[in-house]
């Protein structure tokens, strides 16, 4: 089955025309992933190897029946991007861009909610279902096929991890990059919950670093609600300790946002978190066995 | 992005949000002078980017010319919890009946403003939250909702202000809303929001937080970022863009992405070695690149060893050789240096590395086995 992104998966490029945008939206294509559209207004009628570019998200929904939408814009703009796919009606939009402000992800974040779309990121490398579709950044010669989801909140740890993982001879369902920013589309949770629905994943990894309290938060939605194995990666242990402005942040967060409580949370819970991006592969790759 | 109190009092006079009167100053001399301007009794008050400063010395009332000069002195030679403070706000006494606290954040996991609200304000409302948590109000801000008067009367009436300045406050929270809005601002904490003799609601305190992100649509506010680190390492690094930030260590790190980095930091404490500092590399495989991060890293004294942990992602693993190549050939490292190289054209990498036979340079392939390696090298 695979979450997100899969064989239906009709992808738009907004930001095809540029040069991130084309050389990893021509890498989605050539992995396998159905690149139908790109959108760079002003340069509607041109195309990218063939792939037509419209003024418009709404027009590649229209013509090209786009479904998913991949957002490569520059900050400043990328809030508006990420409206126009909302209203364009696609069902998922995934933000590879970094450095969006976080009042702008706000408004982004209900507008979505409300329409019922998917929304992934910002600043997050994209989602990979291996065999399936690509969309995004993540380099998928890491990662086989197989039965473990991943979901992360970094870039070249998780391949790191995958690429372990390979070797060890399991693969993934799908990989999950949600991305490193305070406000971002959908949450370990969310993601926990799609794979705790999808036939195909028998279980999960998890990789979380400092700062914030997604981790304890998932913590305790893992044991209330996902059935599947869960293992953890925590990143950030010898991170010096941030430093406190006002009394108002420790207020409202349930944690101290440091790699210990998360840690804590986790195997509280049962999670087995890993000392090593290493050891936590091997875990993963031995729970799978288990089941086997 | 942190503002000073001073910055952030500004902030709040533009927006219409009442300050006591005062000026900024960087010397004793022009301290002293701000106070005779001000008026006494006054209040010299060190300008750093931490909490408690009061508990730290840093603020005091002077009450003459004598007092003013001696307070100045002091606190100008002060450092706060590794702060240096190299200016003070003299600010105008004000005559205080009640302490309250007021704050507008950003919840990131609720993805709503909050805003709080307690009269038990002053220096420990974390304490307060944790002991009489009723004595907080807390109340979310829905996200494409107006904040009204309405509803912030209530959140004043709930937090059982005095009935004679709920008006004020109620305002005043309207009013750091629009600010936090306004300028982009993901914390404003006023601690103590005060109530003086004469019934008037002032911010003495400013605690604001600027989301970097933004910065591009407040050229003001961008100006006024704190370009001067304390540390030379940080210094550097943010002259030459480089992502960094010192641990105090003796093993240099380097990692392509922040989750890579942060962990080989861990792995590396782990096998029982002391990391210098953490630095993320991004995708930079050109020399230019990693010649800038060897600077930096290097310039530290502290430093006997250094590790690069390099996966490969998009980035190519034989260009990072090269570029490691092309740095032993225009720096003198004078340290051991161990690369682990894995990912994408690692083979290749290798290959390359292997060949170039470059002198104190230990490749690995593991992160594991690298971090072993690096610790060994550094205690042996």
């Amino acid at each position: 089955m695979a979450i997100i992104v899969d064989t239906d998966t009709r992808l738009v490029v907004s930001g095809l025309t540029g040069r991130e945008g084309s050389f990893h939206g021509l890498r989605n294509r050539d992995y396998g992933t159905e690149v139908v559209a790109g959108v760079t207004p002003g340069k509607g009628g041109q195309d990218v190897e063939g792939i037509p570019v419209y003024e418009t998200i709404a027009e590649a929904v229209e013509q090209r029946g786009a479904n998913t939408s991949m957002i490569f814009v520059p900050a400043r703009f990328a809030a508006a991007a990420i409206e126009e796919a909302i209203e364009a009606g696609v069902r998922t939009a995934i933000v590879i861009t970094e450095g969006i402000p976080v009042y702008d992800m706000l408004g982004v974040y209900w507008k979505a909610k409300d329409a019922g779309v998917r929304l992934v990121g910002p600043n997050c490398p994209g989602v990979l279902s291996p065999g399936k579709a690509n969309v995004g950044i993540i380099p998928a010669q890491f990662f086989d096929p197989g039965g473990i989801g991943v979901v992360s909140k970094s870039g070249t740890l998780t391949y790191q991890i995958g690429n372990e993982l390979k070797q060890a001879g399991v693969g993934n369902s799908t990989i999950v990059g949600i991305g490193g920013d305070p406000i971002i589309g959908s949450d370990f949770i969310d993601v926990l919950n799609l794979f705790e629905e999808d036939d195909e994943t028998e279980m999960i990894v998890m990789v979380g670093e400092i700062g914030g309290d997604a981790e304890e938060r998932a913590a305790d939605f893992i044991a209330e609600q996902v059935s599947k194995p869960v293992v953890a990666y925590i990143a950030g242990f010898t991170a010096p300790p941030g430093k406190q402005m006002g009394h108002a942040g420790a207020i409202i967060s349930g944690s101290s946002g440091t790699a210990e409580a998360k840690r804590e949370a986790l195997e509280a819970r049962d999670v087995r978190v890993g000392r090593s991006p290493t050891e936590t592969a091997q875990l993963a790759a031995e729970a799978i066995a288990a089941r086997a | 992005m942190d503002l000073l109190e001073y910055q952030g009092k500004e902030l709040f006079a533009r927006h219409g949000i009442p300050v006591p009167d005062g000026r900024h100053a960087d010397s004793v001399p022009a301290a002293v002078e701000a106070a005779e301007a001000v008026g006494y009794p006054c209040v010299v008050k060190a300008q750093v980017r931490i909490g408690k400063r009061g508990k730290a010395g840093g603020i005091k009332i002077a009450n003459d010319r004598a007092e003013a000069t001696r307070h100045a002195e002091a606190i100008l030679r002060l450092e706060i919890r590794g702060f240096k403070v190299h200016e003070v706000w003299v600010e105008r006494a004000s005559k205080i009946d009640a302490e309250y606290y007021a704050s507008i954040v950003l919840d990131r996991s609720e993805k709503k403003p909050l805003a709080m609200l307690s009269r038990m304000g002053g220096m420990d409302v974390e304490e307060v939250a944790e002991q009489d948590p009723a004595a907080l109000v807390r109340r979310h801000i829905e996200p494409g909702e107006e904040f009204t008067a309405d509803a912030a009367r209530q959140i004043a009436i709930d937090a059982r202000i005095d009935e004679d300045v709920t008006e004020q406050v109620a305002g005043l929270l309207v009013q750091l809303h629009g600010v936090a809005q306004a300028e982009d601002a993901t914390l404003i904490e006023v601690n103590p929001l005060i109530v003086t003799s004469d019934r008037k609601v002032i911010a003495l305190d400013s605690k604001v937080t600027i989301d970097n992100n933004a910065l591009f649509r407040h050229e003001d506010l961008a100006q006024l970022r704190d370009l001067s680190a304390e540390d030379p390492q940080e210094r550097l690094a943010k002259a030459r863009g480089v992502t960094y930030v010192k641990l105090g260590g003796d093993i240099g790190i380097l990692g392509n992405g922040a989750g890579l980095c942060m962990a080989t930091l861990d792995v590396v404490a782990q096998a029982g070695g002391s990391p210098a500092n953490f630095l993320d590399a991004g995708g930079g495989s050109k020399a230019e690149a990693i010649v800038d991060a060897l600077e930096v890293i290097t310039s530290d004294d502290k430093v006997t060893t250094i590790l690069f942990n390099i996966f490969g992602g998009i980035t190519r693993c034989d260009e990072i050789a090269k570029g490691i190549i092309e740095a032993f050939r225009r720096m003198n490292i004078g340290v051991p240096l161990v690369v682990r190289l894995d990912g994408t054209n690692s083979e290749e990498g290798l290959g390359l590395l292997s060949h170039a036979d470059l002198a104190d340079l230990h490749v690995e392939k593991t992160m594991l086995g690298a971090a072993k390696r690096v610790v060994e090298i550094a205690n042996g």
